[in-house]
């Protein structure tokens, strides 16, 4: 509607034009009023549009001196942001090093952001290094936003040290629509959530970006999700990303762009989208992205004073894919080892015995991730069969855990919940057992045992040991797997 | 075509051909080890500069994720120092489920692999972006990984180190070779031959990522074609 609404405006002042050209002998007109303001725009429309483009090929046309991007052309894309840690860090700089020259000083010290996550609470010597070669290297260059840790002993005691790199991005700040971000991580795409480019490169692209705030890549098509349905309260945003991979397999979205929209993202919170576009990687993708909105301003906006200009998919733009989903027919669902797109129902997997439950990382270890399982633990009542592991992504996560009361649960915190549920207590944060680690890694699985798991991959040894087992979830049925000691469908237990 | 386009994905670089001879490269910085590797490869059976690789094959199958490659225990090892670099090489693929991949590929107490040629299935090297995983497979002595698919981070990352051809194809060679096979893969001629039978498979050619891997990776190509500086 907006669109027509529009190109009646638009074509007003020429209309106007030719009619005034054609009637010269007329006395010239001196107050011409502009054609009001359309009460209403649709972002869409801002801008000089003359290529509808999807949300992912605006920013990248923007970012490369483009009027307009087309899928498959090369640019050379300005970057905003650049991010890395203690995993990748050490041998991003080394490249850097290596290639530019010892005099080189990198693009911009203000964008590149490092935060040591990974390999953190460890006895491990070379992981303890690394984290010292990042301080280096940021004294050595200048680097403005590095989340230091020096006492292992006690995360609280280090104000600086964040934990989870894509969830620390987000709570401090450095996910700003319409940006470009690349990251030394996969799950750098966790930021596509704020209407944002972001992507995860190796080494070497990262040293090139270090040296030059550049980087060549292909504009991907763009496939279009559009969630729609009454969201049905046993479901979090985790089912709906597992569905999604379910449906078009590990390597679906391979090359591919994925944009998630619709009126159940616009119902999100910034926590429910970064736990979908977290996990477009695991489905092959290059990127994910939701519309930026006010939910998107609001966060953004109470972490930054820095400015930003949110950029929108045209309505005609054109998807290599559409899908539709209608959330209120889905299932609480699970990924059964050993792929993420190997999707059953939770309710079919109930004879699946289980030895352990993992509730963090940053697709499933932030603030709301916990409030969800503690909500159900406390509705549920009762107390945990198997051990029950805790990482908050961050310390904001773990303070929260702590400090803020659950809705509906009688003034409790989801810690207090929690410790009465038989939980082990809340670790440190960081990346911990998500992708194993050193052998000292909090909760590694050691043994092949069996996990249910808000966390985001599930290959074979993933989690520590080669013949582990993984079941992806979301908190309310890893929380309700924890009370069964098997896979369990959250409905059973109140969600 | 379309499918060959998509998968090239970010490689981008210009196709202009590589007049320089290039065993004659030097070997300064860490791009000249690929350098020197190929050039032994190439030497060795006879074919000057052409894009051949003749050994042994490993076989893995569909979707082996970089976890497998190089388990993320040993990311702590740093690519760039070159002690460490040796080190992850020692490492590749052993994240590979021992029961399906009863031989390894790279024996207990060796530092180097005795299969220079990986093929895979479809989507290899999904998950991570870690550069460790083309480099510990590149330090193990493996020169080229022949694929239905690849994931698009490691194929990228084998392009941008030179560390390994990833080489496309359309056929299912974990179908139709096993472990140990000798072969050869001509990526001049894009064509594998199986060595013992004489049986060629069509491989798809590398297309603009080929100079960049002959170069030894991004940093190198740019220089020789005049992108960046030479330092």
């Amino acid at each position: 509607m907006f669109k027509v609404v529009f190109a009646v405006f638009a074509g007003w002042p020429t209309h106007f034009a030719r009619q005034l050209s054609t009637r010269r002998h007329l006395a010239p007109v001196c107050a011409v009023s502009a054609p009001p303001a359309p009460a209403v725009r649709a972002p869409a429309t801002t801008g000089s549009v003359k290529k509808a483009q999807t949300l992912t090929e605006k920013i990248l046309a923007r970012h490369s001196n483009n009027a307009s991007v087309a899928p498959g052309q090369n640019i050379w894309t300005n970057v905003d942001k650049l991010m890395t840690h203690d995993v990748c860090g050490p041998g991003t700089f080394g490249i850097f090093q290596r290639e530019f020259g010892e005099n080189a000083q990198v693009w911009d010290p203000e964008k590149v952001v490092i935060i040591p996550d990974h390999y953190i609470f460890t006895s491990d010597p070379r992981a303890n290094r690394n984290v010292d070669i990042l301080r280096d290297m940021v004294k050595q260059y200048g680097i403005k936003y590095f989340y230091d840790i020096t006492d292992r002993s006690d995360f609280k005691a280090n104000p600086d040290y964040k934990g989870v790199c894509h969830i620390a991005l987000a709570q401090e700040g450095h996910c700003k629509p319409g940006e470009v971000l690349f990251g030394t991580d996969s799950h750098t795409c966790n930021a596509g959530a704020f209407g944002q480019f972001a992507t995860g490169v190796g080494n070497t692209d990262a040293g090139f970006i270090l040296g030059t705030g550049k980087l060549l890549i292909k504009v991907p098509p763009t496939m279009r999700f559009v969630l729609e349905g009454e969201m049905p309260s046993h479901l979090l945003a985790k089912d709906l990303i597992l569905q999604i991979i379910g449906e078009i397999t590990v390597a679906g979205g391979t090359y591919k762009a994925m944009e998630f929209t619709g009126p159940v993202v616009d119902a999100m919170t910034m926590e429910d989208r970064m736990t979908i576009c977290n996990m477009v990687v695991e489905a092959g993708g290059k990127n994910g992205t939701c519309p930026p909105d006010q939910t998107t301003f609001d966060y953004v906006r109470e972490r930054t004073s820095e400015l930003f200009e949110p950029v929108y998919a045209d309505d005609s733009a054109s998807y290599v894919q559409d899908y539709r989903f209608d959330v209120s027919k889905l299932q609480p669902l699970v990924a059964a080892p050993h792929s993420p797109d190997n999707r059953k129902n939770a309710a079919d997997c109930r004879d699946v015995k289980i030895d352990r439950v993992y509730i963090g990382s940053c697709t499933g270890g932030k603030t709301e991730d916990f409030q969800a399982a503690a909500r159900l633990l406390h509705r549920a009542g009762g107390r945990v069969v198997v051990p029950t592991f805790l990482v908050p992504a961050t310390q904001k996560v773990w303070a929260d855990m702590y400090g803020q009361p659950l809705p509906d649960c009688g003034g409790l915190t989801a810690a207090q919940v929690f410790e009465a549920a038989g939980c082990v207590a809340p670790a440190a944060p960081s990346c911990a057992a998500c992708l194993g680690g050193p052998k000292d890694t909090f909760a590694r699985m050691n043994e092949p045992q069996v996990c249910v798991s808000t966390t985001n991959r599930n290959f074979p040894g993933r989690m520590g040991h080669k013949d582990g087992q993984v079941y992806l979830a979301s908190p309310y049925t890893a929380a309700a797997s924890a009370l069964a000691g098997r896979v369990a469908d959250p409905r059973d237990y109140g969600a | 075509m379309m499918y060959r386009t998509a998968n090239l994905g970010h490689w981008t670089v210009s196709t202009q051909p590589l007049a320089l001879a290039r065993c004659a490269l030097t070997q300064r910085r860490g791009a000249g080890r690929r350098q020197q590797r190929l050039c032994v490869a190439a030497s060795s059976n006879g074919s000057g500069n052409s894009r051949v690789i003749r050994g042994k094959c490993y076989i893995t199958r569909d979707n082996i994720d970089t976890d497998q490659i190089i388990p993320a225990e040993y990311l702590t090892l740093v690519p760039s120092k070159p002690e460490e670099y040796e080190k992850l090489g020692s490492y590749a693929m052993i994240g590979l489920p021992t029961e399906l991949y009863k031989q390894r590929y790279i024996e207990d107490n060796k530092m180097k692999t005795e299969y220079p040629i990986v093929i895979g299935g479809e989507n290899f090297g999904c998950g991570s972006s870690r550069e460790h995983a083309p480099v510990a497979l590149g330090a193990s002595g493996a020169k080229v990984v022949v694929a239905q698919s690849f994931a698009r981070i490691f194929f990228r990352n084998c392009v941008a180190t030179g560390e390994l051809y990833p080489c496309e194809t359309d056929v299912r060679l974990c179908d139709e070779l096993e472990t140990g096979r000798e072969v050869e893969v001509d990526m001049d001629r894009d064509v594998l031959t199986d060595v013992a039978t004489g049986k060629q498979f069509l491989l798809k050619p590398l297309g603009e990522a080929g100079p960049v891997v002959d170069a030894g990776g991004l940093f190198e190509y740019a220089r020789q074609t005049g992108m960046i500086n030479a330092a």
